[in-house]
C-alpha cells in the first residue's frame, strides 16, 4: 500500500462515522446546527457578497437603486402627509423622523421579503450539495444589513444637516432596537423561507402582511398621534408589536428634535420603552430558537420539494 | 491494515409523496380529501451497503431505479425516510450540471463560492486556483458570467473544482457525458489518480463499459431494491440480462399488437471445434469454431436473416456477421431447422468470450435475439492483454 493511501486510510480510521445531512432530534440538534453554521462563516461571507454583487449586476447605476426606493418614499410621504396633510407642522424635523422609521422598516422588509424566497431562489444549490441551509436566509440578513449601513450614513448625514446630531447615551436605544429587529426578522425569515418551500403562497402573503404592518407601526405618524385614540387592550396590542418598539427605539436615537417637544410636555413615546425592548429581545431569542428548530425539521425534505 | 468503512448505508428506504396540488387554494378546496391527491412512491426500499475506503463503486440500473436518489442520500441532500447513511471524511458531489453555480457571477467568483461550499477556506482556494482553472481549460472565460457558458464549460469548471478540494469521497452522477472527448479522458485520468491515492469514488452511470473499466464493485438497483452487489462483471451480466428481458417483453407486446401469430425462436446453440463438441467450452488460441443453431418456428417466415457475433464478457463486439452480409439469400423458416456458421481460426487471446445469435426478418423486425447464447474460453500463452492474440517479436537496436 503506498504512503498516500495508508495516510489517508489512517486519517479516515480516526474519524467517527457521522450522519449524512442534518442531525436529527429537536432539541439536541440545536448545538450541532449552531456549530455547523459557525463552521460555514466563510461561505456565509461569500453568499452575502454574491447576494450584493448579483443583485444589481447588469444595471448601470448599481447600488444607487437600493437607495432609490426609500428616498422616493421619503419624498412622497414628506410631501403628501407632511405638507398636504399637515403632519410636518406638528412634528418637528418631519423628514428626519420619516427617514428614521423608513430605514428601520426597509431593513426589516428586505430581510422578510428576500429571506422568505431565499431557499427557493437558491434551489440550485439546495438540490445539489448539502450545507446548513440556514446560510441562505442568513446571507439575506447580511446583505440587507449592508444596504442598511448605506442608509444609516445618509440618515446620520441628515441629522448633521439639520444640526441635531444624536449624542451620548441615546445611541443605546439604537443598539437595543437593532438587536430586537435582527432577532425577530431573522427568526421570521428562517421560518417563512422553510414554509415557503412547501407552500409558495407564503411569499405573496408576506408582501401583503408587510404592507399592513407598515401602517401598524409609527413610521409616517408618531406615537403621540396614536396614543390619544388607542386605549386599553388595543393600545397594549399596538405596543406589543416588536416593530413598533424598534421604530420608536430608532426615533429615540435619531429624532433629536423630539427632545424639545417632550420637554414641553408632549407625549411622543410610551413609558418603559427600554424594558419593553428588553422583553421583545428576550422573547425574540426564544422565538428564534424555535424557528431554527422548525427550519431544521423542515429542511430534510427541501431537496425533493423544490 | 484494514480499510475503514467510509459510507455506511443501513437499511435505507426513501419514500416520495407525489402531491398533485401545490397552492393554498387547491389544498383548501381539497381539504380532507387530501389523501386522494397523494401518491406514495418508494424510490428506495431497504438498501444496505458498506463501502470501504479506496474502492470505486459503480451504481447502475435502468432509468428510475433509484440510483440518483441513493447518491443524493449519500450526499446528505435528501434524508432517508427510514434507515441512516453515515459517512467519514470530506465529501464532494458532482450531481447533474453545475453543482450550484450562480449564473450572474463570473467563473472566478463561482470557483471561490463553490470551493467554499465544498469546505475549502479562501487561502486554500487561492492556492489551488491556478490549478483549477488550468485543469478546466477555460482560462479565457474565467471572468465571464457563467450564464454565458456552454454546458460543457460548466461541467469542466464544476469538475475541476470538485477534484481540487481534496475529497475523501467523490460522488459523480452522469456528468462526464457532457464534456468533449479530451476532457472526458482528462477526467478519467484524474479518477484513476484518485483511485491510486486511496480515495473513494461512487459513480452513477449508464456507460456500462466505464463501470467495467473503473470500478472494483458494482451495485445494481432495480425498482429501488439492491439487486446485485458484487464484482462489476457479475453485475453487468445481471443488468444486461434484465435489459434483455425487458426488451423481450416489449417485443412480445409489439408482436401481440401487430397481431401476427408467427413466432420463431432459437431452440439451442452448440459450439464445435475441429469436429468435436466444445464440452468444457474451451478452445485453444487459433482454433476454428463452428456455431450451430437450431430454430423452431410456428407458422412460416418467408424471408429471415440469421446472425451471429462473438463478444467479450463486457459486451464489446469482436466479430459479427449475418447471412445477409455473407451475401446469402434470405432464409425461409418453418418448423425445426438447423444452421451452422463455420468460423476460421480465431486469433483470440486468453479469456472468456460470448456468442450472440439473432434472428430477424428481412425487413429488420426482430424475431429473437440471444445476447448470451453460449460461452467459451480460449486458452493460450499468456504474455499479452486485450482480446486479440498477435504473435509478437521484439528486437532492440
Amino acid at each position: 500500500m503506498s504512503d498516500v493511501v495508508s495516510q489517508r486510510t489512517a486519517a479516515l480510521e480516526r474519524q467517527p462515522l457521522r450522519i449524512a445531512g442534518p442531525r436529527p432530534g429537536f432539541a439536541r440538534g440545536t448545538l450541532a446546527s449552531v456549530r455547523d453554521i459557525l463552521g460555514k462563516r466563510e461561505l456565509l461571507n461569500f453568499l452575502v457578497r454574491r447576494e450584493l454583487k448579483s443583485k444589481y449586476k447588469d444595471s448601470v447605476l448599481g447600488f444607487f437603486w437600493s437607495l432609490m426606493r426609500p428616498l422616493v418614499q421619503l419624498g412622497v410621504y414628506y410631501v403628501a402627509i407632511g405638507k398636504f396633510m399637515g403632519a410636518s407642522a406638528t412634528t418637528p424635523d418631519y423628514a428626519v423622523f420619516i427617514y428614521t422609521g423608513l430605514s428601520a422598516w426597509t431593513l426589516f422588509s428586505e430581510i422578510m421579503l428576500i429571506g422568505t424566497g431565499s431557499i427557493v431562489a437558491n434551489s440550485g444549490l439546495v438540490k445539489k450539495v448539502y450545507l446548513p441551509r440556514e446560510v441562505f436566509p442568513l446571507s439575506v440578513v447580511g446583505s440587507a444589513l449592508f444596504n442598511f449601513g448605506i442608509q444609516l450614513v445618509i440618515l446620520i448625514g441628515a441629522t448633521v444637516l439639520v444640526g441635531k446630531f444624536p449624542l451620548g447615551s441615546r445611541w443605546w436605544y439604537f443598539v437595543l432596537a437593532l438587536a430586537v429587529l435582527l432577532v425577530w426578522s431573522t427568526a421570521l425569515a428562517l421560518l417563512l423561507s422553510a414554509v415557503n418551500v412547501y407552500l409558495r403562497d407564503v411569499q405573496y402573503l408576506v408582501d401583503v402582511v408587510l404592507m399592513l404592518l407598515f401602517w401598524a407601526s409609527p413610521i409616517v405618524y408618531s406615537w403621540g398621534q396614536v396614543a390619544g385614540k388607542f386605549h386599553g387592550a388595543l393600545r397594549d396590542l399596538y405596543l406589543s408589536n416588536p416593530m413598533t418598539l424598534v421604530i420608536m427605539g430608532f426615533q429615540k436615537t435619531f429624532w433629536v428634535a423630539a427632545d424639545k417637544e417632550i420637554a414641553q410636555g408632549k407625549l411622543l413615546f410610551p413609558g418603559h420603552l427600554v424594558p419593553a425592548l428588553g422583553i421583545a429581545f428576550g422573547v425574540g431569542l426564544v422565538f428564534l430558537w424555535l424557528c431554527q428548530r422548525i427550519f431544521a425539521r423542515l429542511q430534510s425534505n427541501f431537496a425533493q420539494e423544490l | 491494515m484494514g480499510h475503514p468503512v467510509v459510507i455506511s448505508i443501513e437499511d435505507v428506504s426513501k419514500r416520495f409523496v407525489i402531491r398533485k396540488e401545490k397552492s393554498l387554494k387547491e389544498r383548501l378546496v381539497n381539504f380532507g380529501r387530501s389523501n386522494l391527491h397523494k401518491e406514495d412512491f418508494w424510490a428506495l426500499r431497504n438498501v444496505s451497503a458498506q463501502i470501504e475506503s479506496g474502492t470505486t463503486v459503480g451504481l447502475i440500473g435502468p432509468n428510475g431505479s433509484g440510483k440518483s436518489t441513493l447518491l443524493k442520500l449519500i450526499g446528505g441532500i435528501l434524508q432517508p425516510t427510514t434507515g441512516t447513511v453515515r459517512l467519514r471524511g470530506r465529501l464532494a458531489a458532482l450531481l447533474e450540471l453545475g453543482t450550484g453555480f450562480h449564473p450572474d457571477l463570473t467563473g472566478r467568483e463561482n470557483v471561490y463560492l463553490n470551493a467554499s461550499i465544498l469546505g475549502l477556506t479562501k487561502e486554500e482556494t487561492d492556492r489551488h486556483f491556478d490549478a483549477i482553472v488550468d485543469f478546466s481549460g477555460i482560462e479565457q472565460f474565467i471572468d465571464t458570467q457563467v450564464k454565458f457558458y456552454s454546458s460543457g464549460m460548466f461541467v469542466r469548471l464544476a469538475f475541476s473544482v470538485a477534484v481540487h478540494v481534496d475529497p475523501d469521497i467523490l460522488l459523480v452522477d452522469e456528468v462526464l457525458a457532457v464534456g468533449d472527448e479530451p476532457f472526458q479522458r482528462k477526467c478519467l485520468e484524474r479518477i484513476r489518480a484518485f483511485q491510486k491515492e486511496g480515495r473513494t469514488i461512487v459513480l452513477v452511470t449508464h456507460g456500462l463499459d466505464q463501470v467495467a473499466e473503473f470500478c472494483d464493485r458494482a451495485l445494481v438497483l432495480e425498482n429501488g431494491h439492491l439487486a446485485v452487489d458484487g464484482k462489476p462483471r457479475e453485475a453487468l451480466r445481471e443488468l444486461r440480462a434484465d435489459f434483455e428481458a425487458m426488451r423481450q417483453e416489449d417485443l412480445e407486446r409489439a408482436r401481440e399488437r401487430s397481431g401476427t401469430s408467427v413466432r420463431s425462436v432459437f431452440n439451442g446453440v452448440a459450439l464445435r471445434t475441429r469436429g468435436s463438441e466444445v464440452t468444457s467450452p474451451a478452445i485453444s488460441s487459433g482454433d476454428p469454431l463452428t456455431i450451430a443453431v437450431e430454430t423452431g418456428t410456428e407458422g412460416v417466415v418467408d424471408a429471415a436473416v440469421l446472425g451471429i457475433a462473438v463478444t467479450t464478457t463486457l459486451g464489446t463486439v469482436l466479430f459479427s456477421t449475418t447471412t445477409e452480409k455473407l451475401g446469402l439469400p434470405d432464409l425461409r423458416l418453418a418448423g425445426v431447422q438447423q444452421f451452422q456458421f463455420d468460423l476460421g481460426p480465431l486469433a483470440l487471446n486468453e479469456g472468456e468470450y460470448i456468442v450472440q445469435t439473432s434472428l430477424k426478418t428481412a425487413d429488420g423486425q426482430e424475431l429473437h435475439v440471444v445476447p448470451q447464447a453460449a460461452h467459451f474460453t480460449v486458452q493460450g500463452k499468456n504474455g499479452s492483454s486485450g482480446p486479440l492474440a498477435v504473435a509478437t517479436a521484439f528486437r532492440a537496436f
